[in-house]
């Protein structure tokens, strides 16, 4: 639960955290099942609680609701001791706070911002998970096309536009599209929105922002600065910023700038295709995307699988896309592609994930099963923890260490053995029949996709590097 | 003060566990805290706050908005040093006899200390003020041989007619 509540904290996903403890008079004592939850989850939630008075639970609760979706969403923990479980009380129905998304930006950044955007000859639209959870699309879409602008975005962005519009280039960072990698990196204006500039999505700090001025739309004031210095910060709601910052700018035409782009986008090194007539990460990446309608929630777990999702999965709708970011938990997809489901009216939602991250959480499978969610998990098996063998390949000499773990599992038989149904998909002809009997089924269904153990996610820029260490070849 | 050095002062639910909410962010987004206050205010809700610490801008400015979304943090903000009363008490204690004493009431007088416990074998003394003159007076003690020092940490007040409002912060902070 811990592990669950950090990715929620990094990822800034609203989440209500409900712990047992042990009866209040037993707290501190090191009582049987005892753990102090809260001083443990201090540092990765927006906030936490104990209920110690049976009187204060439901707006302690309340509270908790309004904390996590409030202002820049995040995890609350509410923990009640069992004595405080079953005390009785006097319960008043009170309506919940409205939620809080306000903005406080005098005149005068706005007019910076505008100056700015008005001045510039390259300017790059780089959003982020805060322009998802703001619902902000539509105003994105509208700042892009008014200022003509490319758009780049982070893998927690990558829902927010969809990725058949021409102004769109990819995902940026540390595999992201080439195009958008170049652009950025010419740009002379980065606008960035709803982003909080990770470590792996720019690389070298210094290098990122030469030749740049920034402007960073964020909703949490502490983000301006943190990682990378702003020119003019506009700090609120991204889509009330957006609208507003919209409404203000004059339309502008940037020939150059969008020759110059197209001709990124045209570069071959910005179409890294694997093979099509072989089984391999894209070629089943594609074959889901084709058979998925277009509002399919899709699901990561995390790992070369996630980036190749990243990279070939076309979404179309903002929220599509369910992934780890900053945590990069491993285990992550199982429990996300049921929540997903049932948030969704129980559709039919896609999970990719690998043999590394399944074995992490596929204890789930029962509960999918159980609940006969029509899951179609995609299993990408390349039977190694791939990420880590390809930085083992080209960082560290080839001395593979702990990665391939000679797993014997049967996916197939494992499915059967909850209840679910299984498919193994060997080679490329059998593909399109595999997907297309999943989406027919009614519960989980499982597809296992053996591929090459050295399949590759590419491009990449090492750790710390920058758009000059690109690597395009294995 | 130290150039680098700057105060913060912040109002804050007095519950349980707050210092410690406070403390960790300083930990784990490492930054250090020189020296901190901690006390109920007139109001039994809500204590104050005062740490030292020490950093550029780029610290200064990520502290107090990190501290900001606290959500038992009500208000938080640095205190300019040319328009703040800052006090800190120490008490020190000197296990000497009478007669190495020469000296030392003198010191006691110049420096506005105050004897607070005296045995044949033992002075405590207080003294409160400013950090410097603080420092100033523990130095000179030095040589008579400290057995024993503790200090409060800084508090500070504005001056004039200034104070710490708890007005509501802006939601998106929390």
């Amino acid at each position: 639960m811990v592990t669950g509540i950090a990715n929620a904290y990094l990822d800034s996903s609203p989440l209500v955290a409900i712990t047992g403890n042990v009866a209040c008079e037993a707290i501190g004592k090191d009582s049987f099942q005892e753990v102090d939850i809260t001083g443990v989850t201090m540092p990765i939630t927006k906030h936490n609680f104990i209920v110690k008075d049976v009187s204060r639970l439901a707006d302690i609760l309340r509270d908790a609701f309004a904390i996590a979706r409030r202002g820049r969403p995040g995890p609350v923990l509410v923990d009640i001791p069992k004595d405080i479980q079953q005390a009785d009380c006097y319960y008043e129905p009170k309506k919940a706070a409205p939620v809080t998304r306000s903005n406080n930006n005098g005149k005068e950044a706005f007019a910076e911002a505008v100056k700015l955007i008005s001045q510039c000859e390259r300017p790059y639209i780089y959003t982020g998970g805060g322009t998802v959870g703001s619902n902000a699309s539509q105003e994105l879409l509208a700042l892009a096309e008014k200022i003509d602008s490319p758009i780049g975005s982070s893998m927690m962005g990558l829902s927010a536009v969809s990725h058949d519009n021409p102004r769109f280039l990819g995902m940026t960072g540390m595999h992201g599209k080439y195009a958008a990698s170049q652009v950025m990196g010419r740009a002379d204006l980065l606008i960035a929105i709803g982003t909080r500039f990770s470590d792996r999505a720019t690389g070298n700090k210094l290098a990122f922002i030469e030749g740049k001025k920034v402007i960073h739309i964020d909703i949490d004031p502490s983000e301006i600065g943190k990682n990378i210095p702003a020119f003019v910060s506009l700090i609120g709601d991204v889509k009330a910023v957006l609208k507003k910052l919209v409404a203000e700018l004059p339309a502008g035409n940037r020939k150059a700038w969008h020759q110059e782009v197209e001709s990124f986008k045209n570069c071959p090194d910005n179409r890294l295709e694997m093979p099509k007539d072989s089984l391999n990460p894209e070629t089943v990446i594609q074959a889901v995307n084709r058979r998925a309608p277009k509002d399919t929630v899709v699901c990561t777990d995390v790992g070369q699988h996630q980036m190749w999702t990243a990279q070939y999965y076309h979404f179309a709708k903002p929220r599509s896309f369910i992934t780890s970011g900053g945590l990069g938990t491993m285990g992550f997809g199982m429990g996300a592609a049921m929540g997903a489901c049932i948030g969704n009216s129980k559709k039919k939602t896609v999970l990719f994930t690998s043999d590394g991250s399944f074995h992490m959480n596929m204890n789930e499978m029962a509960t999918a099963v159980s609940n006969q969610l029509p899951l179609v998990i995609v299993l990408l098996n390349n039977n190694t923890l791939g990420m880590v063998r390809q930085w083992q390949t080209l960082f560290f000499d080839k001395r593979y260490s702990h990665t391939s773990l000679e797993r014997r599992t049967d996916y197939v038989k494992l499915a059967e053995a909850f209840g679910a149904k299984g498919l193994r998909v060997t080679k490329l002809e059998q593909l399109d029949k595999a997907v297309k009997d999943a989406f027919a089924a009614k519960g989980p269904v499982l597809i296992e996709a053996v591929i090459d153990q050295d399949a590759k996610v590419l491009p990449m820029i090492p750790p710390g590097g920058t758009i000059k260490d690109i690597i395009v070849k294995a | 003060m130290n150039p680098d050095e700057f105060i913060l002062a912040m109002l804050v639910n007095n519950e349980a566990g707050v210092l410690t909410r406070v403390s960790g962010l300083f930990a784990r987004r490492v930054f250090n805290i020189d020296s901190l206050s901690v006390g109920v205010t007139d109001d039994p809700r809500i204590s104050r706050i005062t740490i030292t610490a020490r950093g550029d801008d780029y610290v200064k400015t990520q502290l107090v908005r990190q501290l900001e979304k606290l959500h038992d943090v009500k208000i938080v903000e640095v205190m300019p040093t040319t328009s703040t009363v800052m006090r800190e008490l120490v008490l020190i204690k000197l296990n000497i006899a009478q007669k190495s004493r020469a000296g030392l009431m003198e010191a006691v007088a110049v420096f506005r200390a105050k004897v607070v416990d005296l045995t044949n074998d033992s002075v405590t003394l207080e003294i409160t003020g400013e950090r410097s003159k603080c420092n100033a007076f523990v130095e000179y003690l030095r040589p008579f041989g400290i057995a024993e020092l503790c200090r409060t940490g800084l508090t500070a007040m504005s001056r004039g007619r200034k104070t710490l409002k708890m007005n509501a912060k802006p939601a998106q902070h929390t």
